[in-house]
């Protein structure tokens, strides 16, 4: 904060390179990208929260008290000593369903964005470097898929194909991806005029290593930093498929589909323990996903020079 | 090709009107090449929506059931022209389509134009309002933040903007229905009108503010941060500089030449949010019970009723294109700078 500030004065006072720290010739570039990241608290405090939540969910079957899938109490009792967020309306502990949930939303999260993004990534490879017509035929697939209501084609691919938790990953990464390949497709195009790639294709490399190792490894920090904002998506499209019972499916626990029992007047009205913790949990992940994601953008943002 | 007004001796005038031509021309030429790009998209839309319908499962299955002869299930099969081919089944769908005949609802047999047309208008009124209340929190709120760049305020702002764009719809409706219906019973939690009475304009209002708050709350969350980081670029502009240079004072300099050169990030926010809102709605007019569109697909969902789910899909993806095509022109008009080609 007080550096930030300081770093203003200067160059507000027109004197550029004057409010930086001094040792930035020396720092690695990891070290200037982490410098930077904890510069936004929010981002290094959601980054502990979301670091706790994640080995909470991995630990899952070690701390949970009870078995989720067990009737382990009395019917819809509120918190108690025994049953720290109480039970549901056939006896299981929600504090454990909880643990699952999060374990199951985290996954189809994670699985969905990486699906995408690997689709994104190659799609945009090959538009961005052949251009042509192999660009048009991409480009075009990409409209059409992005001209469809995200919520709508999900639901309606969801629909077709049964629910259930890899189905929702597949449907969500296979839905996920235009995003990126435009985002790739861009970055390629620029990348294609510079020196160093084309003095790889003036020394014959192959094609493979121009790609894979010349071109994308410099665009990897925007996709990064796309991929966090997809992950959040993701995480809030599930828990909105399963909320409508489209999603994960019973007996299996999502962040989602506990909140669907909330549609019933009982539970939402007096049962406020079933349905609080997953949405404020949700709440929790996808914000700290989203801060993380702002503090990567800032901190992995070339033209910075702070 | 949009050229640099210039206006010089007698040759003004004419040098005035060729340049409209100019422009006129070249932005004509813009809208066709957009308009014959948005038409195989379009095709390419009839098919991916077929596909997705054929790949659903076939109506038939909603008639099956011990009571049914399996003769029966044939003439109904052929009656609705299930044994042709797929293709085939495509082009009749399309000619139709192109009649403007969207096809029967397998469920209720109405025409499915006619459901959408009796259902489109409580989702547009529930869109629009949406709309405008997220843009009147967004823009200002966004340029506040960027006017203030690192301040308290600023802060404030983009994290509230961050919660937006965090909390799913239907938790936060939960959340209100709670407090509001349940807790204070002051706002009704389902439908468009209250039943058994005269349905006023207040009536609706009541009803509207809860689902309203949702998709206006969460639109703003992202629309702040878009409108925020394209005004902070707008701040940077030379002729910001110039302005301030000239000593004009700050309140003209945002005002007078920031604020006009904001339209284009406010233009895309718009252009952006219509295919969302359509979307976002369906999931919110099933929490609220609200008579649109969104309810009317989720039911058609369930119920396997794709001549519905497929008007309904298209007519989005319809909305949707025309929507992109309508940014770019605005663009285009708003901003002079703009390369047509």
């Amino acid at each position: 904060m007080m550096l930030r500030e300081i770093d203003r004065k200067f160059h507000e006072k027109g004197v550029p390179g004057r409010g930086q720290e001094t040792n930035i010739g020396s720092e690695s570039y990891l070290q200037t990208v982490s410098r930077r990241f904890r510069r936004h608290h929010l981002a290094a405090v959601s980054l502990i929260v979301l670091a706790v939540i994640v080995g909470a969910a991995i630990l899952a079957p070690f701390i949970a008290p009870y078995d989720p899938n067990a009737i382990a109490g009395p019917f819809a009792e509120g918190p108690s000593k025994e049953f720290w967020l109480g039970t549901d309306q056939i006896g299981r502990d929600v504090l454990s369903r909880l643990l699952y949930a999060t374990r199951v939303s985290l996954l189809v999260g994670v699985m969905a964005t990486l699906i995408s993004t690997v689709i994104g990534v190659l799609l945009g490879l090959v538009a961005g470097y052949f251009g042509g017509i192999a660009d048009m035929i991409i480009m075009r697939f990409t409209d059409m898929v992005m001209s469809f209501p995200y919520i709508l084609l999900v639901l309606v691919a969801a629909a077709v194909f049964k629910p259930g938790m890899w189905n929702i990953i597949w449907i969500l990464g296979f839905v996920d991806w235009p995003g990126i390949a435009r985002l790739v497709r861009g970055n390629v195009l620029n990348l294609r005029e510079t020196n160093f790639v084309k003095g790889n294709i003036v020394a014959g490399m192959p094609l493979r290593h121009i790609l894979f190792s010349e071109i994308l490894p410099n665009t990897v920090a925007p996709i990064l930093v796309y991929a966090t904002s997809v992950l959040a998506l993701s995480i809030l499209d599930e828990a909105a498929l399963s909320f409508l019972g489209q999603g994960v499916q019973p007996p299996a626990s999502s962040l989602g589909n506990m909140l669907n029992g909330a549609q019933s007047l009982t539970v939402l009205t007096t049962q406020p323990w079933l349905w609080i913790p997953p949405g404020l949990l949700i709440v929790v992940v996808v914000m700290a996903i989203n801060f993380i994601g702002d503090a990567l953008r800032d901190a992995l943002d070339p033209n910075s020079r702070r | 090709m949009v050229r640099v007004r210039q206006c010089k001796g007698i040759l003004q005038k004419q040098e005035h009107l060729l340049w409209y031509f100019g422009v006129k021309e070249a932005m004509g030429k813009y809208i066709l090449k957009r308009i014959l790009i948005a038409i195989p998209v379009l095709v390419g839309i009839t098919i991916i929506d077929y596909t997705i319908m054929c790949l659903a499962g076939s109506p038939l299955e909603m008639l099956q059931g011990p009571r049914v002869s399996e003769a029966a299930v044939e003439a109904k099969r052929i009656a609705l022209g299930l044994d042709q081919p797929i293709l085939v089944q495509y082009f009749v769908w399309l000619g139709e389509l192109l009649q403007g005949n969207l096809g029967y609802s397998m469920k209720s047999f109405q025409p499915v134009s006619g459901m959408i047309g009796s259902h489109i208008g409580p989702t547009l009124l529930l869109m629009g309002v949406s709309l405008l209340v997220s843009l009147l929190l967004a823009v200002p709120a966004g340029i506040y933040s960027a006017i203030r760049q690192y301040s308290k305020g600023d802060y404030a702002v983009v994290t509230a903007s961050f919660l937006g764009s965090s909390v799913p719809g239907f938790f936060l409706s939960l959340l209100l229905i709670y407090v509001f219906t349940v807790k204070l019973g002051w706002l009704p939690s389902s439908g468009m009108t209250t039943l058994g009475t005269q349905s006023g304009a207040a009536d609706v209002a009541r009803h509207m503010v809860m689902p309203v708050t949702v998709l206006a709350f969460s639109m703003a969350g992202s629309n702040i941060r878009y409108i925020r980081s394209a005004m902070l670029e707008i701040l940077q502009q030379d002729y910001l500089r110039t302005a301030r240079a000239k000593g004009i004072g700050r309140f003209r300099v945002i005002n007078k030449h920031a604020l006009r050169n904001a339209l284009v990030p406010i233009i895309t926010v718009i252009g952006m949010e219509i295919p969302m809102l359509f979307g976002g709605a369906v999931i919110i007019e099933q929490v609220f019970s609200w008579p649109g569109l969104g309810l009317m697909t989720m039911s058609a969902i369930s119920n396997r009723d794709f001549p519905v789910i497929m008007g309904v899909c298209l007519l989005s993806a319809i909305v949707v294109l025309v929507a992109n095509l309508v940014t770019d022109i605005l663009y285009a008009l708003v901003d002079p700078t703009i390369q047509l080609d």
